[in-house]
């Protein structure tokens, strides 16, 4: 059969639950961000793949513009925060940083 | 001049004083010289005004004129009927000549003041209350109703309190001021009485409606001795205000205020207002009011003649003379010498406040003669301390002896007219009526009276001055104290109101002061003026010749005993030591009060504090150890209450066996079937034991138990659901997202 | 099989193996790497996909700046030179089955629905163009709300990163 949009949706959801995956499973931090990234990239290919074709032209394409650039910026504050945390605690396992769950 | 116009200035006259007090009393440290002479002007202009408003209404008018205007307006009040009180002022002959001498006098005494107060801490104040007895006073002069003169007469009280507590740091004083205060109040709880007797009856205040009521034959609740009831009550009034024999004990305590103060209550304002009360409603006098108050006059007037001849203060001593010359006033009245009495009144008032003003006068020269000399153990207004002041006081010797030979009744003074009225009066009333002790104790007083006050005299102006140091220091009262003094001198001269030196019924004042008619029905009136006349005709001269014996008499052993030592008054104390102390001691009324008053007041607080203890505790104690062992129940009862276990079971079981009965009535059906009857037996037991077991354990039990119960069960509920949901809640994000997808899967696999 | 499918179902080898193996991987530098591959290949998709514009900005933004950044955080938060870079993992096996369920059923949604396509041509035109219309026109405003995103990003992450020191200064005083 002919790749088409079934095919890219299955890249898609195969590629969301390995970020899903790597989320729940990865005890570092910055691994826990890595599989948000690739949560983001398998929706963004949603996105353009439905833009491709779905019929609508191109504003598939401008929302994966902005989901490219909110990434950038939760990545940039999730590292801040993470570098922060780990002067703190000098660690960046999420399950050792449990302080305010006493 | 109208009617309209008299009415109008005596309003003026009416609140002048009054404005004076407003404006000292908010405004009066204010002014130059703490505002004293706006309220001396403002009595000036009074007295001035006064005069013409009683000379007008002398000449020109003979009937009363009357102004009334309604004040509140009640409506048809439930139970009582319509409810309207007017308010008005009376301007006739009586009233004038009062507000003519509550004028003069209030207004020397505000001038004496000038010199007697210079310096005191609360100057303006002191001034500022003068205007406002001064206005009480008046009010009660001029009103045309009870009520009025009762919200005056209530005034007058409260305005003799703050004077005679204007010292109040002085003990003395403060409770002088408290005693007057109360022993009023007694009095006037029986003038509200009578008021309010006469109010039910006639539905007004008015003097001159209850007076055509009365003569129209309406009497209260239709009987003459209610009528009587209500003039007697309201000579209670009369008593309290003008130190009538029970309640006298308030004046010469009243003495702890300023001198001036003295000499204005005595004079013209307060106890004058018990005189003034019963002239006014002389007319609605039974027979019987009138002789009881002309025994309670006579009795007064004895009591405190001799109570006057062993005190030592000067002060004391005219308080006493005060009292008793009162006593003559209602004495006169209470016979029917109508006239008189009132004449008495207006002359007394003239010499008695110029004997207070030199009575001042010369304390005020003691005392700085005392500070001069650094001295202030020796009391300055013992006449014991005195002696030979004449030399150095002559304005005020020469003064103080003019008013004494009026007291006195000294002919060619205005005392000996007035005093010469009451005693013929009494010596008519004798005649007529058979009560011989009134016009003995009258003559007896004239002669008591001219003995007390020239002890008075000799032992303060005569003889030697026990320290002649002292003496060097003593000095004449600057001139406002002195002018006073001169003015009411000369009024206590006999031409002032009669031509006549030996007839007053001669005088204008006897033809302005007619007797009233009285309008009691006959049967229990008084004897009618003609027959008053005809006796009165005949009494004239030999009561001239008695009261001129007596008096003389008087002054003599006087003179005798003081000043020529031909009596030792030491060794006659000395001999009848048990009479000489009962009179120092003011026959002990004030002992004799404080052991019935207040020790029965103790005994009923006893009463009153057993009864307190023992049924109302026993009442508030028993309901309370009840209450609580219903709730801690039998178990526990013992450690919190104060029941016996036995009275506390007895009573358990009454109760169990009463809801027993009633549950088994209640179960009881019409059918009389075993069955039936089984069931509302159980029923009847189950009832029953469940409430001996409410008595048993309590209603602590219930609440041990049941609502416990729930409450923990609540609590354990929750601790249950916590400790299972604890083991999910792990604090790791990570776990809650498992638990979001795995929500997100059920969803989905439940709604595809 | 043609040219284009071939393509495609290499950029998804590419794509997924990386992504398995940045997910996987013990060692936190390996899977810092293999995701420089997962976004090159999702790159390759996008141009598959007619998306020429995102393409190129998926390589600038992700690969030149996020996954530096990534890197950047790894090497400050791990003592690179001392110990071994692996991390632990947790819960793994809960994880495996739900993720396992989800993606099956993804799949078989993804699979099973019948998907109203409208295949336009492709246009060998750039859409650098149009999307800069858009931007301009269609989309200004959320255009500008996420420029003011970034810079408020920036300036906060800069603020959170600092040292201890100035934060306790910012601590309100007790």
């Amino acid at each position: 059969m002919d790749v088409g949009l079934t095919h890219y949706l299955i890249i898609s959801a195969i590629l969301f639950s390995l970020g899903i995956y790597g989320v729940v499973t990865r005890r570092n931090a910055i691994m826990v961000l890595m599989g948000i990234e690739l949560i983001l990239n398998s929706a963004n290919i949603n996105f353009i793949a439905f833009s491709r074709y779905g019929g609508m032209q191109l504003d598939g394409q401008a929302i994966a513009v902005f989901v490219i650039i909110l990434a950038a910026a939760e990545a940039a504050i999730a590292l801040a925060i993470v570098l922060n945390i780990y002067q703190r605690f000098n660690t960046v396992n999420v399950d050792d940083v449990s302080k305010l769950k006493e | 001049m109208t009617p309209e116009i008299l009415i109008r200035l005596s309003l003026a006259v009416l609140l002048l004083p009054f404005f004076g007090f407003l404006m000292l009393i908010f405004f009066g440290r204010r002014f130059s010289r703490q505002g004293d002479w706006l309220a001396t002007s403002a009595l000036f202009i009074c007295l001035a005004l006064s005069l013409v408003v009683m000379f007008y209404k002398l000449t020109a008018f003979t009937e009363p004129i009357s102004f009334n205007f309604q004040w509140i307006d009640f409506g048809n009040v439930p139970f009582f009927g319509p409810l309207q009180v007017y308010l008005g002022l009376t301007i006739d002959n009586l009233s004038t000549i009062m507000m003519v001498v509550v004028c003069v006098v209030s207004a020397f005494v505000h001038l004496f003041s000038i010199g007697y107060m210079h310096g005191d801490v609360r100057y303006s104040r002191y001034f500022a209350y003068l205007g406002l007895f001064t206005f009480s006073m008046l009010v009660i002069v001029l009103t045309n109703n009870f009520f009025t003169m009762y919200v005056g007469w209530e005034l007058v009280g409260l305005c003799s309190y703050l004077l005679i507590g204007h010292w109040y740091e002085k003990k003395s004083a403060s409770d002088a001021a408290v005693k007057a205060f109360i022993v009023n109040r007694i009095g006037d709880i029986g003038m509200f009485t009578g008021i309010m007797i006469l109010y039910f009856t006639f539905r007004t205040f008015g003097f001159s409606e209850i007076f055509n009521a009365i003569q129209a034959g309406n009497l209260p609740y239709g009987s003459e001795a209610w009528l009587t009831a209500a003039g007697v009550l309201i000579f209670c009034g009369a008593i309290g205000k003008s130190a009538q024999f029970p309640l006298h004990v308030w004046l010469p305590d009243a003495m702890e205020g300023p001198t001036p103060v003295s000499a204005l209550i005595h004079a013209a304002t307060m106890v004058a207002a018990g005189v003034y009360l019963i002239a006014r409603t002389f007319p609605m006098m039974t027979a019987d009011a009138l002789v009881s108050i002309a025994y309670i006059g006579a009795i007064t007037a004895f009591i405190s003649a001799t109570i006057a001849i062993a005190q030592n203060d000067i002060k004391k001593v005219l308080a006493y003379s005060t009292i008793s010359q009162l006593g003559y006033m209602v004495m006169g009245l209470g016979v029917g010498a109508y006239t008189a009495g009132f004449f008495h009144l207006v002359t007394h008032a003239m010499f008695k406040a110029g004997l207070f003003l030199g009575s001042g006068s010369v304390i005020h020269a003691m005392h700085h003669a005392l500070h001069y000399q650094g001295d202030h153990h020796t009391d300055p207004q013992d006449i014991r301390n005195m002696g030979g002041l004449k030399g150095k006081l002559k304005i005020t010797f020469a003064t103080f002896l003019m008013y004494t030979l009026a007291i006195s009744g000294v002919p060619f003074t205005s005392g000996f007219l007035s005093k010469d009225e009451i005693l013929a009066g009494t010596l008519a009333f004798g005649g007529l009526t058979g009560h011989y002790l009134i016009p003995i104790v009258g003559f007896l007083v004239a002669g008591l009276t001219a003995f007390y006050m020239f002890r008075l005299v000799i032992l303060t102006f005569m003889g030697e001055h026990k320290d002649s140091h002292r003496l060097e220091h003593v000095h004449e009262s600057p001139t406002v104290m002195t002018i006073p003094l001169i003015v009411f001198a000369i009024l206590s001269f006999f031409a002032f109101y009669s031509f006549n030196p030996f007839g007053a019924s001669s005088g204008w004042f006897y033809h302005v002061m007619e007797r009233p008619t009285s309008v009691v029905p006959l049967s229990v009136a008084a004897a009618n003026i003609e027959t008053f006349e005809e006796a009165l005709h005949h009494a004239h001269l030999p009561a001239m010749a008695l009261s001129l014996i007596v008096a003389g008499f008087g002054i003599l052993i006087a003179f005798a005993t003081y000043k020529w030592k031909k009596i030792n008054a030491d060794a006659l104390a000395d001999r009848f030591k048990g009479v000489y102390n009962f009179l120092l001691n003011k026959w002990y009324f004030d002992e004799i009060y404080g052991a019935i008053v207040v020790g029965g007041t103790h005994v009923f607080t006893r009463m009153l504090r057993w009864f307190d203890n023992t049924i109302i505790d026993g009442i508030v104690n028993g309901t309370a150890s009840w209450t609580k062992a219903v709730v801690f129940g039998y178990t526990e009862h013992r450690k919190e209450t104060r029941i016996s276990a036995l009275a506390f079971m007895l009573v358990g079981l009454f109760v169990s066996l009463l809801v027993a009965v009633w549950a088994g009535q209640w179960f009881w059906s019409t059918q009389m079937s075993v069955g039936s009857m089984f069931g509302a037996i159980i029923m009847a037991i189950l009832f029953g034991g469940l409430t001996f077991f409410f008595f048993w354990s309590g209603a602590g039990g219930f609440d041990k138990y049941v609502v416990d119960g729930l409450v923990n069960g609540v609590a354990y509920f929750s601790g249950f659901f916590g400790i299972l949901f604890r083991k999910l809640q792990t604090g790791r994000v990570q776990t809650y997202i498992v638990f979001v997808v795995l929500g997100v899967m059920v969803f989905f696999f439940v709604f595809r | 099989m043609n040219f284009y499918d071939t393509i495609f179902y290499f950029f998804a080898f590419v794509t997924l193996v990386s992504a398995a193996i940045v997910v996987f991987s013990k060692n936190i530098i390996y899977s810092a790497f293999s995701l420089l591959f997962t976004f090159f290949g999702v790159a390759g998709i996008y141009v598959l996909l007619n998306a020429d514009f995102i393409a190129v900005a998926q390589l600038l933004i992700y690969v030149g700046g996020i996954l530096v950044l990534l890197l950047f955080g790894v090497m400050l938060t791990n003592k690179v030179v001392s110990v071994e870079m692996k991390t632990g993992t947790l819960q793994t096996i809960p994880a495996s089955i739900i993720v396992a369920m989800t993606a099956g059923a993804l799949c078989g949604v993804f699979y099973m629905t019948d998907w109203k396509i409208v295949r336009s041509v492709p246009q060998m035109t750039t859409t650098a163009n149009s999307l800069g219309e858009m931007f301009m026109t269609t989309y200004l405003l959320p255009f500008e709300v996420a420029s003011v995103v970034l810079l408020v990003a920036l300036v906060g992450a800069a603020m959170i990163a600092r040292r201890d020191r100035a934060i306790q200064n910012l601590k309100p005083k007790i």
